[in-house]
């Protein structure tokens, strides 16, 4: 062999020029700067209102109001999460949240049926209109965008039909305590709603400790874990900030239920999407679902799956409606929807699926709730509410998309 | 001859790696220039900053074009003075025709209006250069990877090529048209178009190039001139830093066991053209502790039969009996078929093989889930620890199993893939084209684990279209054509022309028959 070969020098090669090396905070920051982006969107939002509004805000009346004007949104942003996760997406929502409403409306106020079991019927109807239209989407592989199509349409006809156009209420008392009713004080505090404060303290307790055990096992499994600072920054913050809530609505009237039920739904679902085999499976198949196919994933069944969640979300999210206005009226969830859905891509969540947290949605959901609620203090008509909500949306998701880009 | 092309101390960072440092490539004009190198080392990202890819700025060094500086800030720029690229993923548009796709942003149209009759006819003739005997109106996706890397070439001479660049372009070939490609490179040398070749096959690189240049860890560490032809084993040492013994793993002393898998007249049809039948009639078995071949031409119906085979997840009218351990077996889904012990590691890792957004540790247990976790709960710590074990055992390249497959090498996508299926532990294991972008080294590596699985009792199928690897891997040999199994024999008495052979006689009287 005559080959000639010219051996490159490669003795003045640092050693180490390909191990990246510890990464900087800064370097960090840029690779995660979608997730704290939205936290920091929310907490700059919030403290503009909070000055602007003169500090109405973050009054305790206000406060409460909030959260009771959010919750059934950021019911269906949890279940609309999945969905969208899976790859599909469901725009039937409000739909069924207006259905239900009055599907429970007839049974306990015309009827006379005792409220535990109607509202139960209730989640078991929106499960199955879930089912019903997941059943097409999953099996027969109609699209998830014309399958809900049609099931908004025919849900806001049922409603009519079921109301006869007219509206339905008064709810008996123990029913509409599902929206309107509070914490109970078992401690009887003075000023305080004592058992509130407890409450909210052992809820944001328990997040700190969650946070830290996840940090913990990450680091020991050797997984690329957030500097310290930032660590103690972000779960501060967020501790900082529940505990400082709960004592302002314990100096109210306390914890609302349905705060309750929304901070376990978002913790049951957190758990549900990040730690089980469940939620891997739900991203593998939004992911790539051919490859999800072919790994033995029940694509079919968990698409299925998705819906029937959403419908029951959707179905809960009706009742604490219902609930909280007191009478099931016809208009009740129209274009919920959009709001529930722009929640959830503010959240970080990819139209293409396979990516999305629950925590996001959440915190989508409640940037769009404070905008709206801020906004009407100020007395902004819903005209440029609209625009502004619109706007803020589209800025979300362009960030995310550039931000991808820049990878 | 003067260089046409210089990139000099070309430097390239991602978050983690430096994937290119200080690389050299001095390219003559009308030369066929090989760039080889293992999984990882940097070409396919030097080819993207060379064509733009990665624009002017997101690099270090200086690119030299036919005399000039050149600041490239997209594949448009470089386009425009004739430097094409052809990637390691091929990028058609799988629901447009092939005449369509051919000049797609390159129109045949006057006055924005597409003139068909031109471009069919422009098309035709293109794909007659490249040798591929497809109507210009078929729609791409009905097309194998190997026609449609055909089709991308296709498009590349529609343009007006001076530096065309093929990353990989025979991975997905047979020999045969591995053979018709690499003529057409020499063909293009004569016709002064420079070409850039990147290829784990060293022998077609031996073969065809007038220089090399191995990259190793992001650098460039040899420059070989092969005017007199050039050593095979020069290559690798350059590309692994050490020799190789032996290209295949020895054969475990022990007979093949009993029948593991007992495939009866099996039939699947095409899911678009129900009366054509893809797999006709196919019987055979595995034996435990065998690794069994299946050789065939491209189109032959291998990854037809395996899919089918595997849940049914390619086409329909599916007929025939399966029998796993002398019982009949139910491989009506992918679950079933995953539950009898069955694996299918596909050909196609992009479409069915990762999920690309997703990390190394998500990806690797993906096929078995619940070993990872109890009661439905994910341990990460476990997860952690098979994606170690498998990025450790398979020398996955990747800054941590935490790094995102896309950003992977193909070549290292494809041990994702690999990994995925080992992990899911099953007595019968079918691999397509396991060692499809994957380097000399890492393809012993894998020689080997499929050597260990036999050992340990499994029965392995491999279907390949590099026949050197099919005889050097197999105990036995199936040889299938045009959707039937028309030969068997032992690898001992195999041979490259008994195969070919065979395929030919066969399809001679299948041409007597119709
Ligand atoms: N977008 C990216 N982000 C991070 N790392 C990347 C990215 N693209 C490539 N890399 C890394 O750069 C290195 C070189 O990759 P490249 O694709 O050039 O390898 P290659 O020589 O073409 O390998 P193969 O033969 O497997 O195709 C690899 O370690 C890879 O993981
Ligand atoms: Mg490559």
């Amino acid at each position: 062999m005559s080959d000639t070969t010219t051996p490159i020098a490669v003795a003045d090669r640092p050693e180490t020029s390909r191990s990246g090396g510890g990464k900087s905070g800064w370097h960090f920051l840029k690779g995660h700067l979608r997730e704290y982006g939205i936290l920091i969107a929310l907490v700059a939002i919030m403290a503009f209102f909070q000055v602007a509004t003169d500090g109405i805000l973050l009054k305790p009346v206000n406060l409460t109001n909030l959260i009771l004007q959010n919750s059934y949104i950021v019911i269906m942003a949890v279940g609309m999460l999945l969905v969208i996760v899976c790859g599909h997406i469901d725009l039937s929502v409000g739909s069924v949240l207006g259905f239900i409403g009055a599907l429970a409306a007839v049974m306990i106020v015309q009827w006379g049926m005792p409220w535990p079991v109607a509202s139960l019927l209730c989640l078991a109807a929106g499960a199955l209109i879930g089912m019903a239209q997941g059943f097409w989407v999953a099996y027969f592989r109609i699209p998830s965008f014309i399958v809900t199509l049609a099931g908004m349409l025919v849900f806001k006809g049922l409603t009519l039909w079921l109301l006869a156009g007219q509206s339905v209420g008064p709810f008996p008392p123990h029913f509409r305590l599902i929206a309107s009713g509070f914490v109970p004080d078992i401690f009887s505090g003075e000023h305080l709603n004592l058992f509130s404060l407890v409450v909210g303290i052992a809820v944001a307790g328990l997040l700190l400790w969650l946070a830290m055990r996840t940090r913990a096992q990450q680091k020991g499994i050797g997984a690329e874990v957030e500097p310290f600072a930032f660590f103690a920054a972000r779960n501060l913050l967020i501790f900082a900030a529940l505990v400082y809530m709960s004592w302002l609505m314990a100096g109210f009237r306390g914890l609302p239920n349905v705060f309750v039920v929304m901070a376990l739904l978002i913790a049951i679902y957190a758990f549900l999407t990040n730690r089980t085999t469940f939620g891997r499976r739900i991203y593998a198949i939004g992911g790539n679902e051919k490859a999800a196919s072919l790994s033995g994933i029940n694509s079919k069944r968990l698409t299925f799956l998705t819906f029937a969640n959403m419908g029951m979300l959707a179905a809960l999210a009706g009742l604490v409606f219902a609930a909280r206005l007191n009478t099931a009226t016809p208009k009740a969830g129209v274009a919920f929807e959009l709001d529930v859905i722009a929640a959830v891509f503010i959240g970080g969540a990819s139209m293409s699926g396979g990516v999305g947290t629950v925590v996001g949605a959440v915190v989508g959901a409640f940037i769009m709730g404070v905008m709206n609620n801020g906004m009407s203090i100020l007395g902004i008509g819903i005209d440029w509410q609209q625009v502004i909500k619109g706007l803020v949306l589209l800025a979300a998701v362009i960030f995310d998309v550039l931000n991808k880009q820049k990878g | 001859m003067s260089p046409i092309l210089e990139m000099r101390e070309i430097t390239k960072e991602f978050p983690g790696v430096k994937a290119l440092d200080r690389v050299t490539l001095s390219v003559a004009e009308g030369e066929i220039h090989a760039v080889v190198g293992e999984n990882g080392a940097g070409k396919s990202t030097l080819m993207k900053v060379l064509s733009g890819v990665y624009p002017h700025g997101s690099y270090e060094g200086e690119i030299v074009f036919d005399g000039a500086p050149r600041t490239f800030r997209s594949i448009r720029d470089s386009e425009d003075l004739g430097i094409i690229i052809i990637h390691q993923e091929l990028a058609l548009i799988p629901l447009l025709s092939v005449a369509e796709n051919i000049f797609l942003g390159n129109e045949r149209a006057r006055g924005g209006i597409i003139d068909w009759r031109e471009t069919h006819e422009r098309a035709g003739e293109l794909l007659a250069r490249v040798g591929l005997k497809e109507n210009p109106e078929t729609i791409v996706e009905q097309l194998g990877l190997g026609k449609q890397q055909l089709v991308e070439i296709a498009k590349a001479l529609s343009k007006n090529v001076r530096l065309l660049i093929l990353d990989e372009p025979t991975s997905s070939l047979n020999e045969s048209d591995s053979e018709k490609l690499l003529d057409l490179l020499v063909d293009f040398r004569e016709k002064s178009i420079t070409s850039i070749l990147i290829s784990h096959k060293l022998n077609e690189v031996s073969k065809v190039a007038d220089t090399i240049t191995v990259l190793r860890d992001g650098a460039a560490v040899a420059r070989m001139a092969c005017a007199d032809g050039v050593d095979e084993d020069d290559i690798i040492r350059n590309m692994v830093g050490r020799s190789l013994q032996d290209r295949y793993p020895p054969r475990g002393p022990g007979e093949p066991g009993e029948i593991a898998m007992e495939v009866r007249n099996w039939t699947a049809c095409h899911p678009l053209h129900p009366g054509r039948r893809v797999v006709d009639d196919v019987s055979f078995h595995v034996r435990k502790g065998e690794v069994l071949g299946i050789a065939g031409l491209m189109g032959a119906g291998r990854t037809e039969l395996a899919m089918s085979l595997f849940g049914r997840s390619y086409g329909r009218d599916i007929s025939g009996e399966v029998e796993i351990n002398g019982r009949p077996a139910d491989v009506s889904t992918v679950q079933r078929a995953i539950r009898s012990g069955i694996a299918y590691a596909t050909e196609d890792r992009k479409t069915y093989g990762v999920i690309l957004d997703d990390t190394i540790r998500r990806n690797v247990p993906l096929a078995n889930l619940p070993a990872v976790a109890r009661n439905g709960i994910v341990e990460r710590h476990r997860e952690a620890e098979v994606g170690e074990h498998y990025r450790d055992r398979l020398a996955i390249k990747s800054s941590s199993v935490e790094q995102a497959v896309v950003d992977l090498s193909g070549g290292n996508q494809q041990k994702v893939v690999l990994s995925k299926w080992l992990f899911a532990d099953p007595d019968i294991l079918i691999l397509d084209e396991p060692t499809r972008g994957i380097d000399v080294g890492a393809k012993f590596e894998i020689y080997t684990v499929i050597r260990d699985l036999a050992a340990q009792g499994k029965a392995i199928i491999v279907i390949s279209s590099e026949l050197p690897e099919l005889l050097g891997i197999s105990d036995r040999i199936y040889v299938m054509s045009e959707g039937r199994f028309v030969g068997e024999m032992p690898a001992a008495e195999a041979s490259q022309e008994k195969i070919m052979a065979r395929i030919v006689k066969s399809g001679a009287e299948a041409g007597a028959a119709a």
